[in-house]
């Protein structure tokens, strides 16, 4: 596969550091909209793409590790087979840098599908076929614009998920800890998938967009 | 070319997709459904997002002090990452999208049939036993034997189309059919038709005769 390159540069053209974290930029934080006191992962996931940056590679451990971790013993792991998955998924985040899409996707939302796979592997003991991948996947150059809706519809889906009544936030949480059956998630009409749909709106105006440009 | 697709994956499936949670065959058939249809792609990453919005609220286990240190050490070990699949995608006039055909291994002339009589034939795909997956061919105008289902069963049509006592389905189109459903799809005049079809339950016969010959062909 032909990955191109990422540029990554600010309006003005100018590169970004190896590693930084928004607090400490006034940069970012205008071109993220990153709140004062918030770490832009994005921005540390790109110093560890294309600077091979390791203190911002050990930031994202710090952060996510632990998460994952915890991820995958409520997914069926014990704490040791999710300890060492955990650093497994961190290690194929590292190898698989280059792969990263801020325009497509947050850190959290790309760990999360390397999680989700591990944990196919070792915990369900089955495979998962993945999708093609889309057409202007392979093509189109990072947009900062793209970068920063990316960025901004995933902050906008963190915060609706805590804003949830306990109840509900519970519920989604099973659905991702395969917690709930497929028949279970079917017959459950509490689950507040309303919360989503702006965000699938969001998402599928920005494909339009992309489908549209490569064509 | 576009399609039409007017039969849609559901919010349960898609979610328990992008959970990690549906057996194989089912996945194969939401990921083929995906490779065709964009609206349920912006879906799915939607719902992944979702699951990024999981991970980033949840509170963490502490990882052993050496953790850190260790994967650290690893960084420097070269590894060889697998080529991605297919990275021009599917040739231009191939039938099977690019899921399928890595089941197949190839494209439509790949394909291993095994006649059900009638002209319809069928080929099980290589997945976890939890689901059968298949690959169902309709000749043009005949009907596929009627039957009902214990759990589910999802149809994506690749070629051609069907007509079942609900609507009709095109190329792209997913039928989404429980055990509620007895139906008789059958393949519309003109093209034969060819779909991806996945159960979780053994589909129940209506007639005599396919029913003995059911253990035969995993149906």
């Amino acid at each position: 596969m032909l990955l191109k390159p990422h540029t990554f540069a600010f309006a003005d053209g100018r590169q970004p550091a190896p590693a930084y974290v928004a607090q400490a930029n006034g940069y970012a934080r205008g071109i993220f909209g990153v709140k004062e006191g918030e770490t832009d992962w994005s921005a540390v996931m790109i110093a560890v793409r294309d600077a091979g940056d390791r203190a911002a590679f050990a930031q994202l451990f710090r952060h996510y590790a632990p998460r994952v971790k915890s991820y995958l013993m409520k997914s069926g792991a014990n704490a040791a087979l999710a300890e060492e998955c955990a650093q497994d998924v961190m290690t194929t985040l590292w190898q698989k840098a280059a792969m990263f899409d801020a325009e497509r996707a947050s850190v959290s939302t790309w760990i999360f599908t390397i999680a989700r796979n591990r944990m196919i592997d070792m915990i369900r003991r089955d495979r998962r076929p993945d999708p093609e991948p889309a057409p202007w996947d392979r093509e189109s150059e990072p947009d900062q614009a793209e970068v920063y809706a990316a960025a901004e519809e995933s902050r906008t889906l963190t915060a609706a998920l805590a804003d949830l009544p306990e109840k509900q936030r519970r519920l989604i949480q099973r659905a991702f800890y395969g917690d709930l059956s497929h028949s279970e998630i079917a017959a459950e009409t509490g689950l507040p998938l309303g919360t989503i749909k702006s965000r699938i709106r969001l998402a599928l105006d920005r494909l339009r967009a992309r489908m549209s440009e490569s064509q | 070319m576009k399609m039409q697709i007017r039969h849609h994956l559901n919010d349960q499936l898609l979610m328990t997709y992008a959970a990690g949670n549906l057996p194989e065959a089912f996945g194969l058939v939401v990921a083929t459904h995906i490779s065709l249809c964009d609206d349920c792609r912006a879906r799915l990453e939607a719902f992944e997002a979702l699951g990024g919005a999981v991970i980033e609220a949840d509170e963490g286990e502490d990882l052993g002090e050496e953790a850190l240190a260790r994967v650290m050490a690893r960084l420097d070990v070269p590894v060889v990452v697998a080529p991605v699949v297919s990275p021009l995608g599917r040739r231009r006039k191939a039938v099977l999208p690019g899921p399928v055909a890595a089941y197949v291994g190839g494209d439509l002339d790949g394909v291993k049939w095994r006649s059900l009589g009638s002209g319809v034939r069928q080929a099980i795909l290589p997945t976890s036993r939890n689901a059968t997956a298949r690959l169902l061919y309709i000749p043009a105008g005949q009907a596929v034997p009627d039957h009902g289902h214990r759990g589910t069963e999802l149809t994506l049509v690749l070629r051609g189309a069907f007509r079942d006592a609900t609507d009709r389905f095109g190329p792209g189109d997913l039928e989404i059919a429980d055990e509620d459903l007895e139906h008789t799809p059958v393949a519309e005049a003109g093209e034969d038709c060819i779909c991806l079809a996945a159960t979780d339950a053994p589909l129940r016969f209506n007639a005599l005769v396919p029913r003995l010959l059911q253990p035969l062909f995993r149906i």
